[in-house]
Protein backbone atom coordinates (compact mmCIF):
# COMPACT_ATOMS: atom_id res chain seq x y z
CA UNK A 1 0.00 0.00 0.00
CA UNK A 2 1.07 3.39 -0.89
CA UNK A 3 1.74 6.08 1.82
CA UNK A 4 -0.98 8.02 2.60
CA UNK A 5 0.05 11.75 2.04
CA UNK A 6 -1.88 15.06 3.24
CA UNK A 7 -3.36 17.35 0.59
CA UNK A 8 -0.99 20.14 1.78
CA UNK A 9 1.61 17.70 2.27
CA UNK A 10 3.05 19.22 5.71
CA UNK A 11 3.06 22.74 4.52
CA UNK A 12 3.57 25.61 6.93
CA UNK A 13 3.76 28.82 6.86
CA UNK A 14 4.61 31.84 9.42
CA UNK A 15 3.38 35.44 9.74
CA UNK A 16 1.12 37.33 11.87
CA UNK A 17 0.01 33.90 12.94
CA UNK A 18 1.70 30.12 12.30
CA UNK A 19 -0.32 28.02 9.88
CA UNK A 20 0.75 23.90 9.92
CA UNK A 21 -1.13 21.32 8.04
CA UNK A 22 -1.73 18.85 10.30
CA UNK A 23 -1.01 15.92 8.18
CA UNK A 24 -2.53 12.53 7.22
CA UNK A 25 -5.71 12.88 10.12
CA UNK A 26 -8.47 10.39 10.23
CA UNK A 27 -11.30 11.62 10.38
CA UNK A 28 -15.02 9.75 10.45
CA UNK A 29 -18.46 11.09 9.39
CA UNK A 30 -21.29 9.96 11.37
CA UNK A 31 -24.88 10.83 10.71
CA UNK A 32 -28.35 9.81 12.13
CA UNK A 33 -29.50 10.96 15.81
CA UNK A 34 -26.69 12.23 18.13
CA UNK A 35 -28.20 11.09 20.56
CA UNK A 36 -27.94 7.12 18.98
CA UNK A 37 -24.51 8.16 17.52
CA UNK A 38 -23.52 9.51 20.99
CA UNK A 39 -23.82 5.91 22.63
CA UNK A 40 -21.57 4.42 20.25
CA UNK A 41 -19.10 6.98 20.76
CA UNK A 42 -19.44 5.88 24.65
CA UNK A 43 -18.64 2.09 23.59
CA UNK A 44 -16.38 2.68 21.16
CA UNK A 45 -14.41 5.81 22.28
CA UNK A 46 -15.00 6.74 25.73
CA UNK A 47 -16.07 10.08 24.71
CA UNK A 48 -19.66 11.92 23.96
CA UNK A 49 -21.17 13.41 21.60
CA UNK A 50 -20.68 16.78 21.55
CA UNK A 51 -23.42 19.55 22.53
CA UNK A 52 -24.47 21.90 19.46
CA UNK A 53 -21.56 23.89 18.16
CA UNK A 54 -19.37 22.20 20.62
CA UNK A 55 -16.17 20.08 20.55
CA UNK A 56 -15.53 16.98 23.09
CA UNK A 57 -12.15 16.25 22.93
CA UNK A 58 -10.46 12.97 25.11
CA UNK A 59 -7.38 10.87 24.46
CA UNK A 60 -8.31 9.07 21.58
CA UNK A 61 -9.47 12.25 19.81
CA UNK A 62 -11.66 14.37 19.24
CA UNK A 63 -15.53 14.27 18.43
CA UNK A 64 -16.98 17.65 16.53
CA UNK A 65 -20.67 18.95 16.28
CA UNK A 66 -21.54 19.48 12.16
CA UNK A 67 -25.09 19.73 12.02
CA UNK A 68 -28.19 18.56 14.39
CA UNK A 69 -27.74 15.02 12.54
CA UNK A 70 -23.81 14.79 11.63
CA UNK A 71 -20.55 14.62 13.77
CA UNK A 72 -16.92 14.29 12.61
CA UNK A 73 -14.49 12.22 14.67
CA UNK A 74 -10.92 13.64 13.94
CA UNK A 75 -8.66 10.79 15.45
CA UNK A 76 -5.20 9.12 14.23
CA UNK A 77 -5.19 8.57 10.67
CA UNK A 78 -4.07 4.90 10.61
CA UNK A 79 -7.19 4.28 13.23
CA UNK A 80 -9.68 5.81 11.54
CA UNK A 81 -10.58 2.29 9.72
CA UNK A 82 -11.10 0.34 12.52
CA UNK A 83 -12.43 2.78 14.90
CA UNK A 84 -14.62 2.85 11.78
CA UNK A 85 -15.45 -0.62 11.67
CA UNK A 86 -16.16 -0.82 15.44
CA UNK A 87 -18.70 2.11 15.25
CA UNK A 88 -20.40 0.62 12.78
CA UNK A 89 -20.81 -2.47 14.31
CA UNK A 90 -22.21 -0.24 17.78
CA UNK A 91 -24.66 1.22 15.02
CA UNK A 92 -25.92 -2.22 13.03
CA UNK A 93 -29.21 -2.38 12.03
CA UNK A 94 -29.99 1.22 13.25
CA UNK A 95 -30.62 4.40 11.01
CA UNK A 96 -27.13 6.09 10.50
CA UNK A 97 -24.02 6.03 8.54
CA UNK A 98 -20.86 5.72 9.16
CA UNK A 99 -17.97 7.08 6.88
CA UNK A 100 -14.05 7.35 6.47
CA UNK A 101 -13.48 10.33 5.29
CA UNK A 102 -9.94 10.89 6.04
CA UNK A 103 -8.25 11.42 2.24
CA UNK A 104 -11.21 13.91 1.97
CA UNK A 105 -10.46 16.67 3.78
CA UNK A 106 -7.54 18.93 5.18
CA UNK A 107 -6.97 20.19 8.60
CA UNK A 108 -5.35 23.13 9.41
CA UNK A 109 -3.51 24.73 12.46
CA UNK A 110 -3.80 28.21 13.29
CA UNK A 111 -1.79 29.16 16.42
CA UNK A 112 -0.94 32.46 17.62
CA UNK A 113 -2.35 35.84 19.79
CA UNK A 114 -3.80 37.36 16.39
CA UNK A 115 -5.36 34.22 15.01
CA UNK A 116 -9.17 35.39 15.66
CA UNK A 117 -7.81 38.82 13.49
CA UNK A 118 -6.51 36.57 10.99
CA UNK A 119 -9.74 33.71 10.94
CA UNK A 120 -12.30 37.24 10.92
CA UNK A 121 -10.61 38.33 7.74
CA UNK A 122 -11.67 35.59 5.99
CA UNK A 123 -14.58 34.34 7.67
CA UNK A 124 -18.31 36.27 8.52
CA UNK A 125 -17.67 35.24 11.80
CA UNK A 126 -17.74 37.52 15.27
CA UNK A 127 -14.85 35.68 17.24
CA UNK A 128 -15.72 37.88 20.45
CA UNK A 129 -17.13 35.64 22.58
CA UNK A 130 -15.44 32.42 20.73
CA UNK A 131 -14.89 30.00 23.65
CA UNK A 132 -12.61 27.13 23.80
CA UNK A 133 -14.41 24.02 22.59
CA UNK A 134 -16.95 25.50 20.65
CA UNK A 135 -17.01 25.39 16.87
CA UNK A 136 -18.46 26.78 14.00
CA UNK A 137 -19.10 25.83 10.17
CA UNK A 138 -18.99 28.68 8.19
CA UNK A 139 -17.33 30.09 4.92
CA UNK A 140 -13.39 30.99 4.41
CA UNK A 141 -13.54 33.47 1.60
CA UNK A 142 -15.34 31.71 -0.67
CA UNK A 143 -15.26 27.78 0.45
CA UNK A 144 -16.91 25.92 3.01
CA UNK A 145 -14.88 25.41 6.55
CA UNK A 146 -15.34 24.58 9.92
CA UNK A 147 -12.83 26.21 12.62
CA UNK A 148 -12.58 25.52 16.27
CA UNK A 149 -10.98 26.60 19.61
CA UNK A 150 -8.29 24.43 20.60
CA UNK A 151 -6.87 26.72 23.12
CA UNK A 152 -6.50 30.50 24.02
CA UNK A 153 -4.62 30.74 20.70
CA UNK A 154 -4.66 27.69 19.21
CA UNK A 155 -7.41 27.32 16.38
CA UNK A 156 -8.09 24.67 13.74
CA UNK A 157 -10.11 24.66 10.23
CA UNK A 158 -11.01 21.88 8.31
CA UNK A 159 -12.09 22.24 4.72
CA UNK A 160 -12.72 19.61 1.86
CA UNK A 161 -9.27 18.43 0.24
CA UNK A 162 -9.52 20.12 -3.24
CA UNK A 163 -9.46 23.36 -1.74
CA UNK A 164 -6.95 22.51 0.46
CA UNK A 165 -4.30 24.53 -1.30
CA UNK A 166 -6.48 27.60 -1.70
CA UNK A 167 -7.60 27.79 1.72
CA UNK A 168 -3.83 27.92 3.33
CA UNK A 169 -2.48 30.36 0.61
CA UNK A 170 -5.64 32.62 1.29
CA UNK A 171 -4.53 31.98 5.43
CA UNK A 172 -1.39 32.55 4.52
CA UNK A 173 -2.12 35.67 2.55
CA UNK A 174 -4.15 37.68 4.78
CA UNK A 175 -1.61 36.62 7.85
CA UNK A 176 1.32 38.72 6.19
CA UNK A 177 3.44 40.91 8.67
CA UNK A 178 1.70 44.38 8.10
CA UNK A 179 -1.49 42.85 7.66
CA UNK A 180 -2.58 43.22 11.75
CA UNK A 181 -5.87 44.43 12.30
CA UNK A 182 -5.34 44.35 16.35
CA UNK A 183 -9.61 43.75 16.81
CA UNK A 184 -9.64 40.98 19.40
CA UNK A 185 -7.03 41.09 22.40
CA UNK B 1 -26.93 42.57 3.77
CA UNK B 2 -29.34 40.11 5.83
CA UNK B 3 -28.55 39.03 9.10
CA UNK B 4 -30.55 35.90 9.54
CA UNK B 5 -30.74 33.08 12.14
CA UNK B 6 -30.93 29.45 11.89
CA UNK B 7 -33.68 27.90 13.55
CA UNK B 8 -31.55 24.37 13.27
CA UNK B 9 -28.14 25.46 14.57
CA UNK B 10 -29.11 28.55 16.52
CA UNK B 11 -26.38 30.63 14.67
CA UNK B 12 -26.40 34.18 13.65
CA UNK B 13 -24.67 35.13 10.52
CA UNK B 14 -24.59 37.14 7.33
CA UNK B 15 -26.39 36.64 4.12
CA UNK B 16 -23.40 35.19 2.71
CA UNK B 17 -23.54 31.95 4.67
CA UNK B 18 -27.33 30.95 3.62
CA UNK B 19 -28.70 30.52 0.18
CA UNK B 20 -32.34 31.88 -0.51
CA UNK B 21 -34.47 28.37 -1.90
CA UNK B 22 -37.35 30.60 -3.79
CA UNK B 23 -41.15 31.19 -1.83
CA UNK B 24 -42.27 28.80 0.92
CA UNK B 25 -45.48 26.98 1.32
CA UNK B 26 -46.30 25.94 -2.44
CA UNK B 27 -48.65 23.13 -3.00
CA UNK B 28 -47.06 20.64 -5.29
CA UNK B 29 -49.59 19.95 -8.50
CA UNK B 30 -47.93 17.06 -10.02
CA UNK B 31 -49.13 14.28 -12.49
CA UNK B 32 -53.32 14.10 -13.04
CA UNK B 33 -53.78 17.61 -12.04
CA UNK B 34 -54.98 20.09 -14.39
CA UNK B 35 -52.71 22.36 -16.64
CA UNK B 36 -53.57 25.17 -14.90
CA UNK B 37 -52.60 24.04 -11.35
CA UNK B 38 -49.45 22.68 -12.81
CA UNK B 39 -48.40 25.70 -14.74
CA UNK B 40 -49.72 27.79 -11.40
CA UNK B 41 -46.97 25.41 -9.45
CA UNK B 42 -44.22 25.30 -11.62
CA UNK B 43 -44.18 28.85 -12.53
CA UNK B 44 -46.12 31.87 -10.64
CA UNK B 45 -44.57 33.09 -7.30
CA UNK B 46 -45.44 35.79 -5.43
CA UNK B 47 -43.45 39.03 -5.67
CA UNK B 48 -44.42 40.73 -3.10
CA UNK B 49 -42.95 44.54 -1.92
CA UNK B 50 -43.76 43.34 1.37
CA UNK B 51 -44.09 40.27 3.48
CA UNK B 52 -43.01 37.45 1.72
CA UNK B 53 -42.63 33.73 3.18
CA UNK B 54 -39.19 32.28 1.98
CA UNK B 55 -37.34 29.14 2.22
CA UNK B 56 -33.69 29.32 2.76
CA UNK B 57 -30.64 26.89 3.45
CA UNK B 58 -27.70 27.49 6.02
CA UNK B 59 -25.30 26.49 3.14
CA UNK B 60 -22.62 26.99 4.69
CA UNK B 61 -23.57 26.21 8.05
CA UNK B 62 -25.22 23.20 9.39
CA UNK B 63 -26.84 22.70 5.79
CA UNK B 64 -30.27 22.44 7.11
CA UNK B 65 -33.42 24.11 5.09
CA UNK B 66 -35.50 26.21 7.13
CA UNK B 67 -38.60 29.12 6.04
CA UNK B 68 -38.46 32.53 7.00
CA UNK B 69 -41.09 35.71 6.97
CA UNK B 70 -39.07 38.83 6.07
CA UNK B 71 -39.81 41.98 4.75
CA UNK B 72 -38.84 42.40 1.31
CA UNK B 73 -38.93 45.95 1.55
CA UNK B 74 -37.74 47.13 4.97
CA UNK B 75 -35.36 43.79 5.06
CA UNK B 76 -37.14 43.01 8.48
CA UNK B 77 -36.77 39.71 9.31
CA UNK B 78 -39.94 38.85 11.33
CA UNK B 79 -39.28 34.87 12.33
CA UNK B 80 -37.56 31.61 11.10
CA UNK B 81 -39.05 28.52 11.46
CA UNK B 82 -38.78 24.44 11.00
CA UNK B 83 -38.79 23.42 6.97
CA UNK B 84 -41.06 20.82 8.46
CA UNK B 85 -43.76 23.73 8.60
CA UNK B 86 -46.72 23.54 6.39
CA UNK B 87 -48.31 27.01 7.25
CA UNK B 88 -46.46 29.67 9.04
CA UNK B 89 -46.40 29.43 12.73
CA UNK B 90 -49.24 32.07 14.65
CA UNK B 91 -47.35 33.83 16.77
CA UNK B 92 -44.72 34.80 13.84
CA UNK B 93 -48.51 35.80 11.80
CA UNK B 94 -49.57 37.41 14.92
CA UNK B 95 -45.64 39.54 14.76
CA UNK B 96 -45.91 40.15 11.31
CA UNK B 97 -50.10 41.87 11.75
CA UNK B 98 -48.57 43.70 14.46
CA UNK B 99 -45.76 45.41 12.31
CA UNK B 100 -48.21 45.73 9.36
CA UNK B 101 -51.74 45.90 10.14
CA UNK B 102 -52.73 46.38 6.15
CA UNK B 103 -51.22 42.75 5.80
CA UNK B 104 -53.68 40.43 4.62
CA UNK B 105 -52.23 37.02 5.66
CA UNK B 106 -50.05 34.90 3.83
CA UNK B 107 -52.46 33.26 1.45
ZN1 LIG C 1 -27.90 26.24 10.75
Amino acid sequence: MSDAVSALNGQRASGLVDLADAGPMGMITLRGDLGLLGGALGSVLGLSAPELRRVVSGEKGQVLWMSPDELLVVLPYAEAPGVAAALEAALAGQFATVAVVSDARALIRVSGAQARDVLAKLMPIDFADFAVGELRRSRLAQVAAAVWRDSADEWSVVCFRSVAGYAFEALATVAQPGGEVGLYH
Amino acid sequence: MLLLTCPCCGVSAEETEFTNGGEAHLKRFGPGSSDADYEAYMFARKNPRGVHFERWRHAYGCGKWFLMARDTMTLEVYGAYKAQTTEPPADIQAKIKARRPEWEGYK
